[in-house]
């Protein structure tokens, strides 16, 4: 019986190796989504450009625009000398932000009054607006407590004291990348099991198996475990670049990394075996891997936090397995998690994981044999 | 190359009359690491007004001739021209002059009959007022008058080809070219097609260049070119080839010894050309030097050798063993009569029924083929053989109905019982991306052979086909032949009791043919039973029996004499198998008319 498992999952090997084309999809989709999401992906802003509408002309007004053009955040293009161009600027998207400092600016700090200064943002993307808000109000709270300190004022009554955990600068490469990890390794597992049993039908080796005394269930696993080595191992190369290459820290044990890795791609396998047993071409196959792919990493939180989403959609990423794979990994690279703390994310994954491959099973005994 | 660079030594002057005159045309082709010669140095030519045959197995270079002629490739040295117009040199005036029906023509499947010419008239530029009278002309010959309104997808293999054909001709060419349009179609559409042709040529004037891989049909052409391996074997009518081998042609009995054994006892005899079972006979070819009084295969006193008249096939055949050199037997001589045909029934359908929503593929059929026969399942494309046999194999459920194959319904059946059937699909189905020897290794795992016997048998099936200097060979690259062996190997790897054939032997030249047919009966010999599916009439005669299948019913089962025997009519004393699987068709649609009215 181990003979002819073996067997099964040398010849997977085989056919997935000697082909030019298989070996592609397993190293050039990674290659490619790695650059570009290691380098090209990035939710930090930065070299803003904006323009500065200084009516005040004072010392404090100056050192307030220094202090934005200082930053790393933004960039100065363009000093206005009246109001009328700010609507250009914007439209045309020259600048993405309006720095536009009060006539009383000055007056105002000097006899301890609130002194206005209006921020104006490009809001045809929200995200990026806010982001930019945020920035400019850490730069003005920055100034106003530097201008307190200085000047003998009051400082404010409250003051935030902000400190990030686990990511302290808040790169958000440490959130993409170890992301790519569940990403690759779903994309690649998900081609290389969902073609393999379309592509025995096209060249009607299938038949040819399925007479002989392999049962279903012994080809249903030796259609699984290459599936699942192969899964893994592009989790692993991937984990190895985010850590060596884009020096993302790894601080969780990997015992429990590897623990979500596997749980992930037995799920992942499951639903390719479903495509493979429903599709009877591998175009179908194929088209078949993308409707479920590009929902499922929309709906993992990979790059819009689920609890944005509206309910309904909420508990319909409960049976996305990426949902589940993106905690662990991203857990176990920032942060030391236990297994207690990572266990309803295993459990949840299990299921799935059951549930897809019994449900493979079923399709596959109900469509072959 | 030299030779490449310089013109063909021979090259003839470009004759404006003569429809195709072909040049030292060389052509090759890379699959995988091997570099294939597709063509190598053909020179031909054809005359006006006459149906010209290229002929040869899958593989001999047909297809890339045609396109060649039809400028859709370039060839590596040689020339071209059709009616003294270069092809390379002017491929657009050429194309203006012929038409071209490729293997599997381009009907829009989702279009009715009408819309299909309509498209195609469109494409052609046919004038509107032009089209009503060619319409009705090609409608008429084609017989597809009734069915203007069918989608095309819901035509039967035959009108689909004929609708092919009509769609070609809807501008007249000069030269028409039809690439293998009879392969896989029923006898009486075939019948028909050749009809069309014979019309067109005889009224239109064409000139028709047609390539087939079924010999026989060789016979219904003005002139032949025979292909192999890309190099042109012979040229010329097709009755000069027949009457070569006047003479040479034998019927040969040995009354109460197996006919296997008798063929198996002459095929490696000195001066044998060829020896195939035909029926309850051996057909028995012998060299040119060679008289049958001299034959006296070891064993057999009492021979009956009677005269047969030639066929095209036989030189063919002789063509080939002068060139490559083999001789008629293949493999060593089976031990005779190990297990006689014992009564019991191996396979068994009993009112076998298998519906596809409406529609009826096997419409309530029963056989049973006993130990050591070879049974064979005839019919076209879409008669219901594949299906009938996919659900012996246990791979479709049966609608309703009762089967058996030694003694299991294979689709309930456990592994061990599908352990004892090996089974060979359409189209030679291994994989492609493995080696020979991977593939070799695959199948013994799967079979749940000891790691010793594995040994044994995979060194078997190299030895036994001669596969072992292709063990690394990526196998999809190998030629169509060496699949076939492996095919075979790879499902005799465990020493199965039943084998199940499905189109074994389609596309592979004669003596590929031949020595596969020698395996099997050999097989058949040791006790194996073997059941095979075809639509080659002539493959028919190697079965002991056989049912002859069309419409998803047995319109007839028993040995091929005897099938044989019920077409013999005053006009028809020596059917073929075709024309007693014709005579069946048309008893079949008399009655079922006669039923209707």
């Amino acid at each position: 019986m181990r003979a002819r498992l073996f067997a099964l999952v040398i010849k997977e090997f085989l056919a997935i190796l000697r082909d030019a084309k298989s070996r592609m999809v397993l190293i050039g989709p990674p290659l490619i989504q790695l650059v570009i999401f290691g380098y090209a992906a990035s939710f930090d802003l930065n070299h803003v450009p904006f323009a500065v509408y200084d009516q005040d002309q004072s010392v404090a007004s100056r050192d307030l625009v220094a202090d934005f053009a200082g930053s790393r955040a933004f960039q100065q293009v363009a000093v206005l000398h009246g109001p009328q161009h700010i609507k250009d600027l914007i439209d045309s998207r020259q600048v993405e932000m309006v720095l536009d400092i009060d006539p009383r600016f000055s007056r105002d700090l000097l006899t301890n009054q609130p002194a206005p200064v209006q921020v104006i943002v490009d809001g045809r993307n929200s995200n990026t607006a806010l982001v930019i808000l945020g920035y400019a109000n850490t730069i003005i709270a920055d100034a106003s407590a530097r201008w307190a300190a200085s000047h003998g004022g009051a400082p404010p009554p409250a003051q935030l004291q902000t400190q990030a955990l686990f990511n302290q600068n808040l790169d958000s490469h440490w959130f993409i990348i170890p992301g790519i990890v569940a990403l690759l390794t779903q994309v690649v597992t998900l081609l290389v099991v969902g073609l393999s049993v379309a592509r025995e039908r096209e060249a009607g080796t299938f038949d040819q198996i399925l007479v002989t005394p392999l049962r279903p269930f012994d080809i249903l696993l030796g259609k699984s475990l290459p599936g699942l080595i192969i899964g893994l191992a592009e989790g692993s190369v991937i984990i190895l670049a985010a850590h060596f290459w884009f020096r993302v820290p790894l601080l969780g044990g990997l015992v429990q990394l590897y623990t979500g890795l596997f749980l992930f791609t037995a799920a992942v396998t499951g639903i390719g075996l479903m495509i493979s047993s429903l599709a009877a071409t591998q175009q179908q196959a194929l088209l078949g891997a993308f409707l479920f792919m590009v929902p499922s990493i929309i709906l993992s939180g990979f790059a819009t936090p689920i609890a944005n989403m509206p309910v309904l959609v909420q508990e319909l990423t409960l049976l996305n397995p990426m949902r589940y794979a993106l905690v662990v990994i991203r857990d176990c690279f920032l942060e030391q998690p236990g297994f207690c703390t990572l266990l309803p994310q295993y459990l949840a994954m299990t299921a799935l994981a059951l549930f897809s491959l019994a449900a493979a099973g079923w399709l596959f005994r109900k469509r072959s044999v | 190359m030299v030779v490449a660079a310089m013109p063909a030594p021979n090259e003839p002057e470009p004759d404006s009359a003569k429809p195709l005159v072909i040049a030292g045309i060389t052509r090759h082709f890379h699959i995988g690491k091997r570099l294939v010669t597709a063509l190598d140095k053909v020179s031909a030519s054809t005359a006006p007004g006459l149906v010209t045959g290229l002929i040869g197995p899958d593989g001999a270079g047909k297809t890339t001739l045609m396109r060649l002629i039809a400028g859709l490739l370039r060839a590596d040295a040689g020339s071209i021209h059709v009616f003294g117009t270069d092809v390379r040199a002017a491929p657009l005036v050429v194309q203006g002059m012929i038409s071209y029906m490729p293997q599997r023509f381009g009907l829009y499947e989702d279009l009715t009959v009408g819309e299909n010419l309509d498209l195609y008239a469109d494409l052609q530029g046919v004038a509107t007022a032009a089209r009503a009278a060619r319409y009705a002309e090609l409608l008429h010959m084609t017989g597809l008058a009734d069915f203007t309104a069918r989608l095309a997808g819901r035509l039967s293999g035959g009108m689909k080809q004929k609708l092919g054909l009509a769609c070609t001709l809807i501008r007249p060419p000069r030269l028409l070219l039809l690439d293998e349009p009879t392969v896989g179609v029923d006898p009486v559409s075939r019948r028909e097609l050749w009809q069309i042709v014979d019309h067109l040529v005889r009224k239109a004037g064409m000139s028709v260049l047609l390539s087939t891989a079924y010999l026989d049909e060789a016979e219904r052409c003005d002139e032949v070119l025979l292909l192999h391996e890309g190099q042109l074997i012979g040229s010329g009518q097709p009755g000069d080839f027949t009457q070569a081998m006047a003479g040479r042609s034998f019927q040969v009995r040995a009354p109460g010894r197996s006919k296997r054994a008798l063929q198996a006892a002459l095929a490696p005899l000195a001066g044998v050309t060829d020896a195939v079972i035909q029926g309850e006979a051996v057909r028995l070819v012998l060299d040119a030097h060679t008289l049958p009084a001299t034959i006296s295969p070891p064993g057999f006193d009492d021979l009956r050798i009677t005269p047969a008249a030639p066929r095209f096939e036989d030189r063919f055949v002789d063509l080939l063993r002068g060139k490559t050199g083999a001789t008629a037997a293949v493999m060593p001589v089976a031990a005779e009569i190990i297990a006689p045909v014992a009564a019991e029934a191996v396979i068994e359908a009993v009112h076998l029924v298998k519906q596809f929503g409406a529609f009826t593929a096997v419409d309530d059929i029963s056989f049973s083929v006993r130990r050591g026969e070879i049974f064979g399942l005839l019919g076209a494309n879409g008669a219901g053989k594949s299906t009938t046999f996919r659900m012996l194999c246990g791979l479709l459920p049966a609608t309703s109905g009762h089967l058996r194959v030694d003694g299991y319904d294979l689709r309930h059946a456990t592994a061990t019982a599908r352990g004892r059937l090996g089974y060979m699909a359409q189209k030679f189905s291994l994989y492609g991306d493995l080696s020979v020897m991977q593939n070799l290794r695959f199948f013994a795992a799967a079979y749940g052979l000891s790691r010793q016997r594995r040994a044994e048998r995979i060194g078997w099936a190299l030895r036994e086909f001669e596969l072992a200097p292709l063990a690394d060979a990526t196998s999809r690259d190998l030629p169509l032949g060496f699949k076939q062996r492996m095919a075979l190997a790879c499902a005799l790897m465990h020493e199965p009791d039943v084998l199940f054939l499905d189109e074994p032997t389609s596309g592979v030249d004669p003596l590929a043919r031949r020595e596969f047919w020698q395996r099997i009966n050999a097989l058949a010999e040791r006790g194996v039973t073997v059941l095979v599916t075809t639509h080659f009439m002539d493959e028919a005669e190697y079965c002991d029996r056989l049912v002859i299948m069309a419409q998803g019913r047995i319109l007839a089962a028993g040995t091929s004499e005897a099938l044989k025997q019920a077409a013999r009519t005053a006009s028809q004393p020596e059917p073929s198998m075709e024309d007693a699987f014709i005579a069946l068709i048309m008893a079949d649609s008399a009655k079922t008319t006669g039923q209707a009215a």
